[in-house]
Order: structure tokens, then sequence, then C-alpha cells
């Protein structure tokens, strides 16, 4: 559903540049008067969070990158120069090193949300693989940008991830040291990483251009997953959507800021990122960041090598078929009782496996690192399969506007009006 | 959009919506801030912002270069004929008018501190050369005196003084 | 389902008390510097790097910090001269001169502290193979994690002393070796350094370094004072931040306020 509203600038120099790119009549239809299901919760602020977010990394990140020596000799020392003697450096880092796990967690909540209220189903099946292509450019350049600092964490993280490749039977090994540029993670790697890690994020924003278009061509869905039936269900972006996303966004920044000034090294920045990086001592424990350690899990789950990195690969893989494994035609998890609750244990399941990532792989935590991974996979491949056939759904309402408004006829309805109804 | 109601109630709303906007300018005015400044010469820069000097290795009739922030900067120990010549010259003649006691501390005529950078383009001059005994410069010809001073060529200035002040009799501090 | 959820989770907050521990976790002091209105107490990170100065420093560099680090604000406070003092009480190598060669000259501010030893494998050589670590970051470079849920309580809190509590208690740790376990004379037994045997001797006596301001000059007093000067060390723009933190979250709490209401009065007409 694009915009219907055209605009028409009446000051002569914006009416000039409408006429050879339409840009402010663009802006105008996709976020002014754009309609929005009125009955969206503050669960679809996330989207917007999320964008705020990108471009906070970006706008730090190119800030960060004027100061930064991308060298193994140098990495460590420019970022310590960065958060002394830059001005204001430390908050820089502080904030692009806390910013990318909150970017996580937002992408996170905005994810589950996509699962609990079918935000993936038909006609919205192109959307979300878009979205799981951002995700996992997401982990790419979160990755690779903790290996920057060059500390014990970056440097020891960054060879056991690497070496996953060397599973690959044949020439996995060729592959790990095209990677490494060499026979080990060194110079070569740090830097390649540095231009990649620059790189991608502007990739990301890319594909957020055709994640947002997919959206405004289809529509968002909403809480009762029931499609927009007239204008009576919407409500324009401006000033509703925009509204409730400003005062979401404040409250996620109030988040944010917490990290930032009081615990700045709680999430992020582990003691032993503060060591130089030695590639002739391992730290006693390799932790991957908190918002790979569900997929680190799953990989230590699995005692064979190759098939830990195919456990690892397909526990993000299964998400792009997630439009077709599940089955039911009901979208919203409102009307699903039984999918709810096999949901929640996902979300259990999820924090359970990150628990388990910075455990270490032996005895108790092991046993029930495999039984989650079960779950995982059990859920997207058998039970939302399943679900869709045995599930008996609840019944769903006419419209989205019919549980909150008084009955209007239609014609009481101005065309194209975006003026909500007045009481009596 | 809702302006049915606006004209019912205008101030009130319009005060909130106003204070948020307010609010969340000086906001983002205040995140800008160490964006911009971080571009800003950092600490250690500014710890090197000030070069000291021994001048005794410096004989007379020498000039020694060395490095301030980033640039030359040409020390010279004048002899007595270089400090006449450059004090007998016409202000009229000069391009850039400067007496030479301007630009040179009291009672320290023999050392001229200069920046070594030829006030055209920026290229180095040549030290001891050209038709005024200062320097030359080999880019495009501009000719400096014994002070410095421009005398001729596409040169608009003289050569900067930079601040400097005389820690004792043998050391001086730039900057 | 859910209550199986929940009866899992506190399974696995339960598991990890479970596997043993071998290492005493250290025990949490109170700091001046904790907190988000914590600043650094001024007369004690003085105290402390003189502690640095006159015992640590014979072994252990400190590379990222500059003599004019002294006398910037939120540190030690020394004045600008006085830092000057210090610097020039150090020699550095600088070079090569006209002639090529390297020379020692005195320190200025622009200076960082030299490093005891010319290069790490000099440094293990002097130490049979255990390298000083440099102690630019080390405050933010030790302490281990509470496990689940008190690192929870510990983000709420605040708390991001691990580093100071684990390098105080190092410093105040030693003791004998349990019965029937001898040391090689170039390991000493620590409580807290991990597996127990660490190869610095302890550091620390009464009455090393001399207090101009009556603080006692005992081991525990040197080691607090230099711990918190080692934390203005790693974290010199700690203060900064705090104030800073504390002037964000006020006012992001009255724009978020005001972004509520405005949202409110937005929405009043739907309904």
């Amino acid at each position: 559903m694009a915009g219907h509203g055209t605009f028409q600038p009446k000051n002569p120099i914006l009416k000039w540049l409408e006429r050879r790119l339409p840009v402010l009549s663009l802006m105008h239809d996709s976020f002014v008067v754009y309609p929005v299901p009125r009955n969206l919760n503050y669960w679809w602020t996330f989207g917007g969070i999320l964008s705020f977010m990108l471009a906070v990394q970006i706008v730090t990140g190119v800030v960060l990158a004027m100061h930064y020596t991308p060298t193994s000799s140098g990495a460590f020392d420019s970022v310590e120069h960065i958060m002394r003697d830059v001005n204001y450096g430390w908050l820089l880092r502080y904030i692009h090193a806390n910013g990318a796990s909150l970017f996580f967690l937002a992408a996170y909540i905005h994810i589950f949300r996509g699962l609990y209220y079918g935000s993936y189903k038909e006609p919205r099946e192109v959307l979300w693989i878009l979205g799981v292509i951002i995700f996992v450019l997401m982990m790419a350049t979160a990755f690779m940008g903790y290996v920057l600092p060059w500390g014990q964490m970056s440097f020891w993280a960054a060879t056991v991830i690497t070496n996953l490749f060397s599973a690959i039977p044949g020439f996995g090994r060729a592959i790990t040291q095209w990677l490494w540029g060499g026979y080990a993670v060194d110079q070569p790697t740090l830097q390649r990483f540095f231009s990649l890690h620059y790189l991608l994020p502007f990739m990301i924003a890319g594909v957020v251009v055709l994640h947002l278009w997919a959206l405004h061509h289809v529509g968002q869905g909403n809480p009762l997953g029931i499609d927009v039936k007239s204008d009576r269900d919407t409500v324009p972006f401006t000033p509703y959507a925009t509204a409730k996303d400003n005062f979401a966004l404040i409250c996620f920044v109030i988040l944010l800021a917490w990290f930032v000034f009081y615990i700045p090294n709680f999430l992020g920045i582990p003691p032993d990122n503060y060591i130089p990086a030695n590639p002739l001592q391992t730290p006693p424990h390799i932790v991957p960041e908190w918002y790979f350690l569900p997929f680190y899990a799953i990989l230590r789950a699995i005692p064979n090598k190759l098939l830990g990195v195919v456990a690892l690969f397909g526990s993000i893989l299964v998400l792009f078929f997630l439009p077709w494994l599940d089955t039911s035609k009901v979208r919203s998890a409102r009307f699903r009782p039984l999918y709810r609750q096999f949901f929640w244990v996902f979300v259990a399941v999820c924090i359970g496996l990150d628990y388990l990532g910075s455990k270490p792989a032996e005895g108790g935590y092991v046993i029930v690192a495999r039984v989650l991974t079960a779950y995982y996979f059990l859920y997207f491949l058998v039970i939302l399969p399943a679900l869709g056939y045995l599930e008996t759904p609840r019944p769903l309402p006419a419209s989205i506007s019919e549980p909150v408004l008084p009955e209007k006829s239609a014609a009481a309805v101005a065309m194209g009006a975006r003026a909500p109804e007045r009481k009596g | 959009m809702a302006t049915t109601k606006a004209a019912e109630q205008p101030t009130r709303r319009d005060f909130l919506y106003i204070a948020t906007s307010v609010v969340g300018a000086v906001g983002a005015a205040a995140a800008a801030w160490p964006l911009i400044n971080q571009m800003n010469p950092d600490a250690s820069v500014l710890a090197l912002s000030s070069t000291e000097v021994d001048l005794s290795p410096i004989v007379e009739g020498q000039i020694l270069t060395v490095k301030w922030r980033g640039k030359p900067v040409f020390i010279s120990h004048r002899t007595k004929k270089e400090i006449d010549e450059a004090r007998a010259v016409k202000l009229s003649d000069l391009p850039d008018p400067q007496p030479d006691e301007a630009r040179v501390k009291k009672d320290k005529e023999q050392w001229l501190v200069v920046i070594g950078i030829c006030t055209h383009l920026g290229c180095v001059p040549l030290g001891h050369e050209g038709d005024y005994a200062g320097w030359f410069c080999p880019c495009h010809g501009s000719q400096y005196d014994t002070s410095g001073r421009i005398r001729k060529g596409p040169a608009p200035a003289n050569l900067e003084v930079p601040p400097y002040e005389f820690a004792s009799d043998t050391m001086i501090r730039i900057g | 389902m859910r209550k199986t959820a929940l009866i899992l989770a506190c399974a696995l907050a339960t598991a990890s008390s479970a596997v043993a521990e071998e290492q005493a976790l250290a025990p949490r002091q109170s700091w001046s510097f904790a907190g988000p209105f914590g600043t650094f107490d001024r007369a004690q990170i003085q105290r402390g790097f003189h502690v640095y100065r006159d015992v640590c420093s014979a072994c252990h560099a400190m590379k990222h910090v500059a003599f004019r680090n002294l006398a910037q604000p939120g540190g030690p406070g020394f004045s600008e001269a006085q830092a000057k003092q210090v610097a020039s009480e150090y020699r550095i190598n600088d070079g090569p001169n006209d002639k090529g060669e390297m020379f020692d000259r005195p320190g200025r501010l622009s200076d960082f502290f030299p490093s005891p030893d010319p290069n790490e494998q000099a440094a293990r050589a002097r130490f049979n193979g255990a390298l000083p670590p440099d102690f630019s970051e080390i405050a933010k470079a030790r302490g281990a994690e509470a496990g689940f849920p008190w690192v929870v309580f510990d983000a709420v809190r605040q708390y991001q002393e691990g580093g100071p509590d684990y390098i105080y208690a190092y410093l105040t740790g030693y003791g004998d070796p349990p019965a029937g376990v001898t040391l090689p004379p170039t390991q000493f037994w620590n409580n807290y350094f991990p597996g127990h045997r660490t190869a610095m001797r302890p550091p620390l006596q009464n009455g090393q370094v001399e207090y101009t301001d009556g603080t006692p000059t005992t081991t525990e007093q040197y080691s607090r004072d230099v711990t918190a000067f080692l934390m203005w060390v790693a974290e010199p723009h700690l203060e900064a931040r705090k104030r800073i933190g504390f002037q964000v979250m006020i006012f992001l709490i009255v724009f978020g306020g005001l972004a509520y209401l405005s949202k409110k009065k937005v929405w009043a007409d739907l309904h």
C-alpha cells in the first residue's frame, strides 16, 4: 500500500527539484501520509530504533576510523590513544562498542516480534528474507569489528571462528588460509577485516532500503495479524507512528546511555580484551560477544567438528525458510494458543543457549545445550510445520478497527481522509 | 489530520510539541559536538605544540632548521653585516613593510626565528641564497632578505615569525 | 510449557554454582570512584603514584601514560610545573641526532613513561621468563565476572570495579602455600592469583614508601592507594564520563517525558 497523497510544494525551488527528482514527495509518501495500522503496539517501534542504531554505528564508526590504526602493531595502541587523547574519544569508543550490543538487542526483539506475530507470512516473505540477510550482514560486521581492537579476545575469537572453515572437507584449509592471508590470524587478517568492517554497514544500509521498500509495498503487519480492510484501520505515519517511535527511541537511548556512561565494559569489552593480542598464549575462557552465544552453544553442542559447523550455519539458514516451514494460515500468535506456548519455550531455549554459550563446554552444560539445540531445530523443522495442521486457531476479528471503533457506515468515512474519528 | 481539534486548543498542544522539538534540537546539537570536536587536535598533538631549541651549537652565520608543529622553522644566527643590511632597508621598498626590529627580540637581534614556509604557495625556501642574501624559493622565485622579508617575487608577505620566548640566553621555546 | 521453561532457567542458574571454582573471587572493596557519582580521591592517587614510582616502576612499564596526564583534570591533580618536574627526573631515549646516534635526555611533559626494559625479551630475561605486565590498562584487564544471576545485579549496581578488587586482593593476598606444597624459589603463593603460583615476590613492605600527608605507611594502605592510582591510569576520563552521564540521563528523562506526553496528545484524538 504505497501512500496515496501527492505532495505539491509551494516553494518554487522545491517545485523545481520535485519535477526533476521527486525526493520530497517520496519522503512525504513514505513517512508522512503513509498509512499504518492503528493498532500497532510498541513491539513495532524497533524498526525505527534499528535504523537509528545503524546510523549511530556508522557515524561513530567513521569518526573512530579517523584515529584508528589497522595494523597488528598499532591497533591496540591506537584504541588507547582514542580512549585517552582524542577529544571525546572515550565517549565515541564506548558508544560504538555498546551500540553494537544494543543494536543486536533491538534486532533480536525485532525478530522475535516477527516470529510471534507472523510477520514473515504471505505477502511478507521477501521482507523477512531481506531481514535475515541484514541479520547475517550484521553478524559478519560485528565479528570483524570485534577483532579490530586487537586484544586477546579479539585475536582468539578471530582464530576460533576462522578455524571453523577448516572443517570443510577438502579445501577447508585453503579457504581458511585465504581468509587469513597467511598461516594464522595476523596483520593481513586484521587489515582486511578493517576494510570489510567499514564496507559492510553500507551494504546493510542498502539492504535496509530494500527492506523498507518491501515493507511499504505490502504494508505493516499488526498485532491481530489480519489485513488492513479500509482507511478506518489505519492512521498516517506522521504524527502517530512518528510520535510513538520517537518516545520508544528515547527509552532505548536511555538504556544505551546507562551502559555507555556507567557500565561501559560490562557487555562488550571483557577484561581479556584490555590485554594486547598474544598469539602464543590463549586466554583460559574464550567467549564471544553475548549476541553470538546461542550460536556458539549450538556449535559446541555437536561433538563432531564438521557437523557442529553445519549446525551453526544451519541454525541461521533455517530462518530463511521460515515463511514456508510455518504452515499455519493464521499470522498472529494471539489467535494461536498452541503455537504461543511453543514460542515461549523457544524464547526460553534461546536465552538458555545464550547462557550456555558463555560456560565451559563440559559436564552438565553440554547435556543441556544438546537438549536445547534439539528443541531449536525441532521448533523450525517439525513443530511449526505440524502446528499448521494440528492447531485450532481462535476466531479472528473482522477488521482491525472493529474491536476499537464504534460502528460507522462506510459513507461517513471521507475519501482518503486521515482525520481520526470523533466520538458520538 | 488533527487540524479540526487544533482550532479549539492551539496553544497547549502546540507548546508541548514545540517544547519537545526544542529539547530534541538541543539534544541533537549536544550530541553533534563530540563528533565535530574529535577532529580537533587531540591531547597528544597539543602536547607537542611547543618546541625548545638549544642555540649554543649554532655558530654565527649559520641557519638551523628545526621542526615545530610539523613545519620547518629557520633559526638564523645573523652576522653583524646581515643585521645592518636588514636595518638599512627603506620600508617603502618593501612589498610587506615591517622594520627588522619588529621581527626579532630586543637585545637578541642576532637571532632571527621565522617559519620556513614561503608565503606564496608553501614551498620551503633555500637559505643563504638569492639577491638579498636571505632566502630564495625555488618554486616560483620569491626572494627574502636577511630579516626574512619578501623583496622580490610572487609571495605577498614576509616569512612568518612564530611566537617564541627566550627561556635563557641559549634556549628558546617556540610556541 | 511456560512452567517448564521457568524450571529450566532455575536449573541452569544453580548448575553454575555446582561447577567448582577453584579460584577465590576477590572480595569487594569500597572505592571512592565507584558508583554513578564516584570520583578519584586526589590525595590517594597521588600517593598511589608515589608507590608506583618508588616500587613498581622498577619492573612495570606504563607506556600509555604521559607525564602531561599527571596534570590533566580528573587525575592526581599535579600542577603543570609539578608534572614537568616529575618528567625531568626521567631519562628518555631519543634520537637519532645529527651524528646518527641515539641519546638520553630529560623527560618532557609530552613524553610517555619510559619502560624499565628496552623490550619484552630483556624483561623476560630479567625475571626467569616472566613478563611484568604493563600497567596502562591493568585495572580493566583483570577481574572475574560473578556468575548468573549476580551479574544482572552488577549491571544495575554499576559494578565496574572487578579489576581494582582483584588487584587489591592480589597485593594483600600473599601467604604461605598449603601443607605439602613446596614452591621453587622463583614462585610465590598468592591466594587470589589464578593457579596461586605467581612469579612476583611480595612487592610491598611496611614503611617502604614515605607518605607526607600522615597516611599510615602500611602494606595494606600502599595496596589500596596504588590500586586506586591504577584505576585512574586505566580510566583517566572516569570522572568526566560519570559527570556527563548524569547530565545525559537527566536530559533524556526530561526529553522522554516530553515525548511521552506528545505521543499521548497525538493519539488522544483516536479514542
